[in-house]
């Protein structure tokens, strides 16, 4: 039982933890080596010391980004959110709404999904609950129409934040993203004064496939923020660590339920804790 | 990205080796390196992966390498097979009622593709000359029944529901009784999206199946799920017993990893999977086309 070899045993162990968090392979790879050679300088023994030290790597990563503020100042503002199917935009829609509005803000939801069945009377149903106006056209007419008319009714309604939902789409479908740049031309144009919040919504069981995700959708849309869903399961969101490595893209805003009041603050060192295991 | 040249990579690291007659721990150690990388890279879980590189190491070792072969397909064809074998080798169906209706019920968390594969399973049923009904048995999501009945009216299947005021049992017991009454031979139940922690609401589904006695309970996965699958797919076979999964949104750019962790850790076949967003798009599952798109070849 030499030295050497419990130290093996302890960087696989922290090796497992970060991959089987969907930190990723590359990141993981880089992180450890940046772990052993401060190990070498620092001539660090204790192991969980070692362990304290990861958490510190992470964190740095973490925290290198701009604010994780929700960009709504100076209103009026649009937050536009965007991402692939199913991992929360709609519901993530009703939460934001319901806190902005609990802070005094005037807000209106546009339901830019005119896809997806049933989509709109979902994002209706979230109106009522939060109290919030939906701005709406029939299933299968035009997204960018609707936007538009969202726009004027913030406009004459004098809205703080008005929030649009789009349909979910995979970023590798070239003529949906098309027309989510045809969404984003009717914005610039019709509310160039509008603070701008785009949106992009992860979800924290997606593995790899995200940080494609997050690449594709920023040469489209100037991505400001992350909102990473459904960490009230036992998936850690860890390859937000690789988005934000790679892309400079903070996390805003994290989903732990399925309720109005299931949103939260993005609070590095608790996500870190939680990669560990730790609450 | 790791994969783009995994069989490139194999080639290089065993090129040395052309000729040189048989593949040695070393060698083949170093190829497992790659194999392994390539693997977690593509979502496979960290376990599953520990095992499968364990068994290929075991089978790739002492291999003979022909002149004919690079030492480096050699490898690619060991995993190749131990993947198709891993994933099954042959496409699996799913199994209709002797005296109808064949009752079937999919599962899975919250986007994962439920409520659309529901109307596709069934229009694709219904194309093979079946009755189907679907019942909506998701009470919570907001507009999870009118989602349901319009997938249903766009395949003319009819949809059973009772809003979202009475239990998903209450539910489940009157539609298979509709359903029998009017002659569907085939009843697919639509469940809500739930975490596998929540024990709650797992319960929900145990009742629903010890209510309804499916022949096909099907667990709706999304095929971008990273290393949680095997948490979900465990917990989900531990407490209802799956026959089979179906994997969505294979359409997207994902390598797909979770097929073989779910399939590693239930043993039980993928059936169909989601290929868009259209009705249409639902395809059985071939396990060769999957190996080798694990490995990104
Ligand atoms: N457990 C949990 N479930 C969530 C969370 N956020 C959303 N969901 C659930 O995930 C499912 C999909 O959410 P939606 O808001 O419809 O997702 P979407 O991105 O709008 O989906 P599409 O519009 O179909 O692309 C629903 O069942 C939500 O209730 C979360 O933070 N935790
Ligand atoms: N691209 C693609 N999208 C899919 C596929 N299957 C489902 N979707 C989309 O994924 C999103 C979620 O699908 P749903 O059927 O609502 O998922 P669900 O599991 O019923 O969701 P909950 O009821 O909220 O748990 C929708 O936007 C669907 O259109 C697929 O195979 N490919
Ligand atoms: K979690
Ligand atoms: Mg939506
Ligand atoms: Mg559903």
């Amino acid at each position: 039982q030499s030295y050497q070899s419990i130290d093996e045993d302890l960087f696989e162990e922290l090796e497992e933890i970060l991959i089987t968090a969907d930190i990723g392979v590359n990141t993981t790879m880089e992180v450890i080596d940046e772990l052993r050679n401060t190990i070498k300088q620092e001539k660090i023994k204790d192991p969980q010391e070692i362990k304290n030290l990861l958490k510190q790597k992470l964190t740095d990563i973490l925290n290198q980004l701009s604010s994780t503020d929700l960009n709504v100042e100076p209103t009026p503002s649009i937050i536009l959110v965007v991402g692939v199917n199913g991992v929360g935009k709609t519901t993530s829609i009703g939460k934001i709404a319901h806190r902005l509005k609990k802070q005094g803000k005037r807000v209106l939801l546009a339901a830019g999904d005119t896809f997806r069945a049933a989509a709109i009377d979902q994002l209706k149903i979230w109106g009522d609950r939060v109290g919030v106006d939906v701005i709406k056209h029939q299933e299968g007419s035009d997204p960018a129409a609707v936007i538009y008319d969202a726009i004027q009714a913030a406009r004459a309604r004098n809205i703080d934040v008005l929030i649009c939902d789009t349909a979910g789409r995979l970023h590798n479908k070239k003529n949906l993203m098309n027309e989510l740049g045809k969404v984003f031309k009717v914005v610039e144009r019709e509310y160039p004064q509008a603070t701008k919040e785009i949106l992009l919504v992860l979800d924290a069981t997606t593995g790899q496939n995200a940080i494609q995700q997050a690449k594709t959708f920023k040469e489209v849309a100037n991505i400001s923020g992350l909102v990473l869903t459904k960490l009230d399961g036992t998936a850690k969101g860890g390859i937000v660590i690789a988005i934000s490595r790679e892309l400079n893209i903070p996390v805003k805003l994290i989903g732990v339920g399925e309720k109005m009041e299931d949103l939260q603050e993005f609070h590095v060192k608790n996500f870190v804790s939680a990669l560990f295991g730790e609450e | 990205m790791v994969f783009e040249g995994l069989a490139e990579k194999l080639q290089n690291t065993l090129k040395k080796l052309k000729g040189k007659g048989k593949l040695t721990e070393q060698d083949v150690a170093e190829a497992m390196r790659e194999v392994k990388l390539a693997l977690l890279e593509a979502d496979v879980n960290f376990k599953v992966v520990k095992d499968f590189v364990k068994k290929v190491k075991e089978r790739a070792i002492g291999v003979d390498v022909l002149e004919s072969l690079t030492p480096g397909q050699q490898v690619i064809k060991i995993v190749n097979e131990e993947l198709t074998d891993l994933m099954g080798q042959t496409q699996s169906k799913l199994t209709f009622a002797s005296t109808p209706p064949t009752i079937i019920m999919l599962v899975g968390l919250q986007g994962a593709g439920k409520t659309t594969t529901c109307g596709k399973l069934s229009g694709l049923l219904k194309k093979q000359g079946k009755r189907p009904l679907l019942i909506a048995g998701d009470i919570y999501r907001p507009a999870a029944i009118k989602q349901l009945q319009v997938v249903g009216s766009q395949v003319d299947v009819p949809v059973f529901t009772m809003g979202d005021k009475l239990s998903p049992v209450d539910i489940v017991k009157a539609g298979v009784e509709h359903g029998i009454n009017h002659g569907n031979d085939v009843i697919i139940i639509d469940t809500a999206g739930r975490l596998h922690i929540n024990e709650e609401l797992m319960e929900e589904l145990q009742d629903v199946k010890s209510t309804t006695k499916p022949h096909e309970i099907l667990l709706v996965i999304d095929s971008m799920t990273g290393q949680d699958a095997v948490n979900v797919a465990e917990e989900f076979n531990g407490k209802l017993g799956i026959d089979g999964v179906i994997l969505t949104k294979l359409d997207g750019d994902t390598r797909g990893g979770a097929a073989l962790s779910v399939r590693a850790v239930t043993n039980k076949p993928i059936k169909y999977v989601g290929l868009g967003e259209k009705l249409e798009d639902l395809e059985p599952f071939h396990p060769d086309r999957m190996a080798s798109r694990i490995l990104g070849m």
